[in-house]
């Protein structure tokens, strides 16, 4: 079994509290009679007030379940959610539909990957922001549009007047993920969650977003989850990075650390296939082998053993135990760099 | 060179947007995996429903029933055993009585007998203005969907006029035309008005077939026309008909009870159809309810059960509810 | 959006030419023909001849489709020879429809106000007892032959019960002020409160019968849609957003499940148009089924085309205007 962190180890760079504080969080799948599939099998991690954290990982890694589990977003039925995800001293895995209800939007807003798909294609750009307002702010309609402009032009959408009345179908897609920005930032949450938010983007919008995010985060101070399965993305926006692997968090560090000098097999992996164009010519990228279908259970083994190149005896024998703190760790037998 | 596959347009007319849902069936299959994994993923999916259960039982023991009536049934339904019994005025409908359970009908003729016979017929109706419906809409169907150009244009032209008359009223019309009215121009009348709904769900099938990568292969091969039509495209487009065929099994019989009910049926009850003894049990309601409530609940269960299967057959092959 | 109905508007008078074309064949070429109904078995030859040079049957049959659309055009499409003996066939359809209409209406009514909330409500209870129950209840609904439906609430509630009435569409003896030929409506209008409350107890039954399938299939497809839409990407950022529950449901929900369902509603007067049929002959409602229904039975053609083609007119009338409501509704279509 895992041993999930108990210690508060107090970093000198970040000597505040943290804002949310995810403990041992197990999300298990499965109806009756079913064989029960563990998504995310007890992952810990901290955000701090203004700090953007990055959870990386292939799909199917359990980032997404996490950031919906934390949400309270996963579906009432065929799960259980266990562990606990503390915000500003509340468990929200405790909180009542209602309380978290209350909580969504205001505190901890989040953005989906497929921008046209997380809009609603009847409602009108302008009403979409605005109802986040008018729920958790007392604003009438009236009074939020014009706050619901200034958000829009805050967000980069040229003409943001003329965008209130327009419907999803009317916006290019970039301006569609910048209209879903803005309404999570709608009610300056004090936390955003960003699962994929620039996936299903074009290369070069996929940039302005990220700086966007990056320029907003630094401005509100809002503390950032950023999911996603590209390490570029982590590269340029994130302080923290915890790389999923199979429902755990296999490592964890500063991203200067992470990048220069990667420990865990798979984080090495991520890295590699990543296109440079800095890349002498002639080297070939190198791609993780086989698949995640290809995971052994965290119970008597380490998930990654069977694509990892690093693999030893004892991998396939022994679960590897978290080394590490809050701020840095790893979950590995036998890590780069160290020869046996 | 091969077609663009026909992605669902945007289209408005009523007509095209009845046709549409026809069409999101016919693609519903076409555009997934061969046919026989898809059968047999259905099947699986299938034998666990208890709502298909329910319904394939209905339809097997009411075909079992057609098949062994006449040797159940006591009396010869044409007979007219209690026709001693039968007083118009004070009595136009015997009751029950030894050796005859339900009793007789206006006529004297035994009920049992008559419902248990009549099960031939109306599984006959059922099936007979199925298969000619099928018949008519896989010929046109066939015709627009592998042909193409302008017979597409004038078939689906025919089609779309059908669709704008409200079917049964377009039966009841058929029917109407009839000087003679017997089993067959009933069942011809149910039938018509199916034709239009079959033809554009085949038609729908074969495109999509069309553009799909296995025929795209066989054409590529060399195979030719007429072969890849038979071979590749029909068996491929069969899964949405089988559906929309056991649904219109249904409506059939229950269409017959109404064209029946408004005497455009068959008059000759001596082979009983339920529908027509429902039809015709419509004057002694008052006195003895019964006489319409027997038919009544057979087809009712038949009908029920035949639905059940279609809708848990569409459900089962349909790719939305397969993830 | 005024090209769009244009182009409807001639669509539909398209269908509506094809179609008389068609009924007027179909007419024409019965073995005996309308020479045979109006003489039943008793014509000689002669006889026969007779009538069918009188009646320009002799003609060739385009000669004979352009006389009857020069005379059709001008609103004459012959007499009826057995619904009413002698009365002007379109006459008969304008005194008909105010009954079929008003039936019809309220049976949409309650298909609707039933269908729509049960279906939203099943497809939020997936898998519960609600929804079973009322899947099955549809399920059940559709395989019943309306005729039949109505017979059983005939024979309940006004025969065993007698909480109803069993028949027609106003009490013998009651004398209501006509207006608009809409019984309840006229009650209303000119404030005879007894006579549209009377007009509408014997309403009740007859639109119950008639709604049955209407009401399934809405039921059915409202269910489906919300289902689909349940599973929206849009609607769990609206869970995101913290909004409250109605928001979710009225803005997010229903405004995006409810458009199938209109193009549904559309379709289901054909449904209604089928069961006025059975529905009136049931409950002797003198409307356009039961003219229909006597039309078919004694073969009376005069009247059988006016009522075929005006209700194929009007079937796709109403659906050009649903088509409009869809446009007006669906800011993806109305904003292209």
């Amino acid at each position: 079994m895992s041993t999930p962190m108990s210690t508060h180890a107090v970093h000198p760079v970040h000597s505040s509290e943290p804002l949310l504080s995810v403990r041992d969080l197990r999300v298990t799948f499965g109806r009756r009679g079913e064989q029960p599939f563990k998504a995310v099998d007890g992952i810990s991690f901290d955000v701090r007030p203004g700090q953007t954290v990055g959870l990386v990982g292939e799909s199917g890694c359990g980032k997404s379940v996490t950031s919906l589990a934390i949400m309270g977003l996963l579906p009432t039925r065929g799960n259980t959610v266990e562990g606990s995800a503390v915000f500003d001293g509340e468990d929200l895995l405790r909180l009542s539909p209602g309380q978290m209800r209350d909580r969504r939007g205001r505190e901890i807003a989040m953005i989906f990957q497929d921008p046209l798909s997380s809009l609603n294609p009847v409602v009108q750009i302008g009403r979409q922001v605005t109802e986040v307002m008018e729920r958790h702010q007392g604003l009438s309609r009236k009074e939020a549009m014009p706050k619901a402009a200034e958000l829009l032009e805050r967000v980069g959408i040229p003409d943001p007047k003329a965008r209130l009345v327009n419907y999803p179908h009317q916006l290019s897609g970039g301006m569609r993920q910048r209209a879903l920005i803005a309404m999570a930032l709608a009610c300056k949450p004090r936390l955003l969650i960003a699962d994929e938010p620039t996936t299903a983007l074009d290369v070069t919008i996929q940039a302005q977003i990220l700086a966007l995010l990056k320029e907003l985060v630094v401005e509100t101070g809002t503390a950032l989850v950023m999911i996603t399965h590209d390490l570029g993305v982590v590269a340029g926006l994130c302080d923290e990075v915890n790389v999923l692997y199979g429902g755990r968090i296999v490592e964890r560090g500063d991203r200067h650390t992470l990048f220069s000098r990667p420990r865990h097999p798979y984080t090495v992996g991520l890295l590699n296939s990543i296109p440079r164009l800095d890349a002498p010519r002639g080297e070939a990228l190198s791609p993780i082998p086989g698949s995640v279908a290809d995971n052994l259970p965290w119970d008597s083994a380490c998930a990654f053993a069977p694509r990892c190149p690093n693999a030893l005896d004892v991998c396939v024998q022994q679960t590897p135990e978290w080394e590490g703190d809050d701020v840095v760790g790893l979950r590995c037998f036998n890590p780069m760099g160290v020869s046996r | 060179m091969t077609p663009t596959p026909e992605l669902p347009p945007e289209r408005t007319t009523y007509a095209e947007r009845r046709s549409q849902r026809i069409d999101a069936l016919a693609s519903a299959s076409a555009a997934e995996e061969g046919g026989v994994s898809l059968i047999k993923s259905a099947w699986r999916r299938l034998r666990r429903n208890p709502v298909f259960l329910v319904g394939l039982a209905i339809t097997v023991a009411f075909i079992a029933l057609a098949l062994v009536a006449p040797w159940l049934a006591p009396w010869d339904p044409a007979a007219r055993p209690l026709l001693d019994d039968v007083r118009p005025q004070s009595n136009p409908v015997p009751g029950p009585e030894a050796g005859h359970p339900l009793g007789a009908d206006d006529k004297g003729r035994d009920l049992l007998s008559r419902l248990l016979v009549g099960s031939q017929q109306t599984l006959l109706v059922g099936v007979l203005a199925t298969f000619f419906g099928l018949l008519g809409g896989l010929v046109l169907g066939t015709l627009a969907g592998a042909v193409g150009g302008w017979i597409d244009s004038l078939v689906m032209r025919i089609v779309d006029v059908m669709l704008s008359i409200p079917s049964l009223l377009l039966a009841f019309t058929l029917a109407a035309l009839a000087t003679r009215p017997s089993q067959w121009t009933l069942i011809i009348a149910i039938a018509t008005v199916q034709v239009p709904i079959f033809a554009r769900l085949l038609r729908g099938s074969m495109l999509a077939q069309r553009a799909s990568d296995h025929v795209l292969a066989a054409r590529s091969l060399g195979v030719k026309q007429r072969a890849i039509v038979f071979r590749h495209m029909l068996p491929n487009a069969l899964g949405p008909v089988i559906v929309q065929a056991t649904l219109v099994l249904a409506v059939a019989i229950i269409d017959a009870a109404a064209l029946s009910f408004l005497g455009l049926g068959n008059p000759d009850d001596r082979r009983p159809e339920w529908g027509q003894m429902l039809g015709k049990a419509q004057p002694f309601l008052g006195e003895a309810p019964h006489l319409a409530f027997y038919p009544a609940a057979c087809i009712i269960v038949v009908a029920l059960g035949f639905t059940l299967m279609g809708e848990s057959l569409r459900e089962a092959l349909d790719p939305k509810t397969r993830r | 959006m005024l090209r769009f109905v244009l182009r409807r508007l001639i669509q539909m008078v398209g269908v509506v030419l094809v179609l008389s074309v068609l009924v007027f064949v179909w007419l024409r070429s019965l073995p005996g023909g309308p020479v045979s109904a109006l003489l039943g078995e008793r014509g000689t030859p002669e006889r026969r001849a007779a009538l069918e040079k009188a009646l320009g049957l002799d003609q060739p049959l385009p000669v004979q489709y352009l006389r009857y659309m020069e005379r059709a055009v001008q609103g004459d499409f012959g007499v009826s020879t057995k619904v009413l003996p002698g009365e002007d066939a379109l006459d008969i359809f304008f005194a008909r429809l105010p009954a079929t209409i008003e039936l019809s209406f309220f049976a949409l009514v309650i298909a609707i106000a039933l269908g729509i909330p049960l279906g939203y409500l099943a497809a939020r209870r997936k898998g519960t007892p609600l929804d079973t129950t009322t899947v099955i209840f549809s399920l059940v609904g559709v395989a019943v032959p309306v005729f039949f439906t109505g017979f059983l609430l005939k024979y309940f509630f006004a025969v065993e019960w007698n909480l109803l009435p069993v028949s027609g569409r106003q009490s013998t003896g009651l004398d209501a002020t006509r207006v608009t030929g809409l019984f309840v409506l006229d009650g209303i209008l000119t404030r005879e409160w007894d006579a549209a409350w009377d007009a509408l107890k014997h309403l009740v039954l007859p639109a119950v019968a008639l709604a049955t399938i209407p009401f399934a299939v809405i039921f059915r497809i409202t269910r489906a849609s919300v289902l689909d839409v349940l599973d929206e990407d849009y609607v769990r950022t609206a869970e995101a957003k913290g909004l409250t529950a109605q928001v979710i449901r009225g803005r997010h929900v229903l405004r995006n499940a409810i458009l199938p369902v209109v193009t549904t509603v559309g379709l289901q007067v054909g449904a209604l148009l089928s069961g006025a049929v059975l529905t009136e002959t049931v409950f002797s409602i003198r409307g356009i089924g039961d003219a229909l229904a006597t039309a078919f039975r004694d073969k009376d053609y005069p009247v059988l085309q006016v009522l075929i083609i005006a209700a194929a007119a009007i079937y796709v009338l109403v659906n050009l205007l649903v088509d409009i409501a869809y446009a007006v509704i669906d800011p993806r279509i109305r904003t292209r």
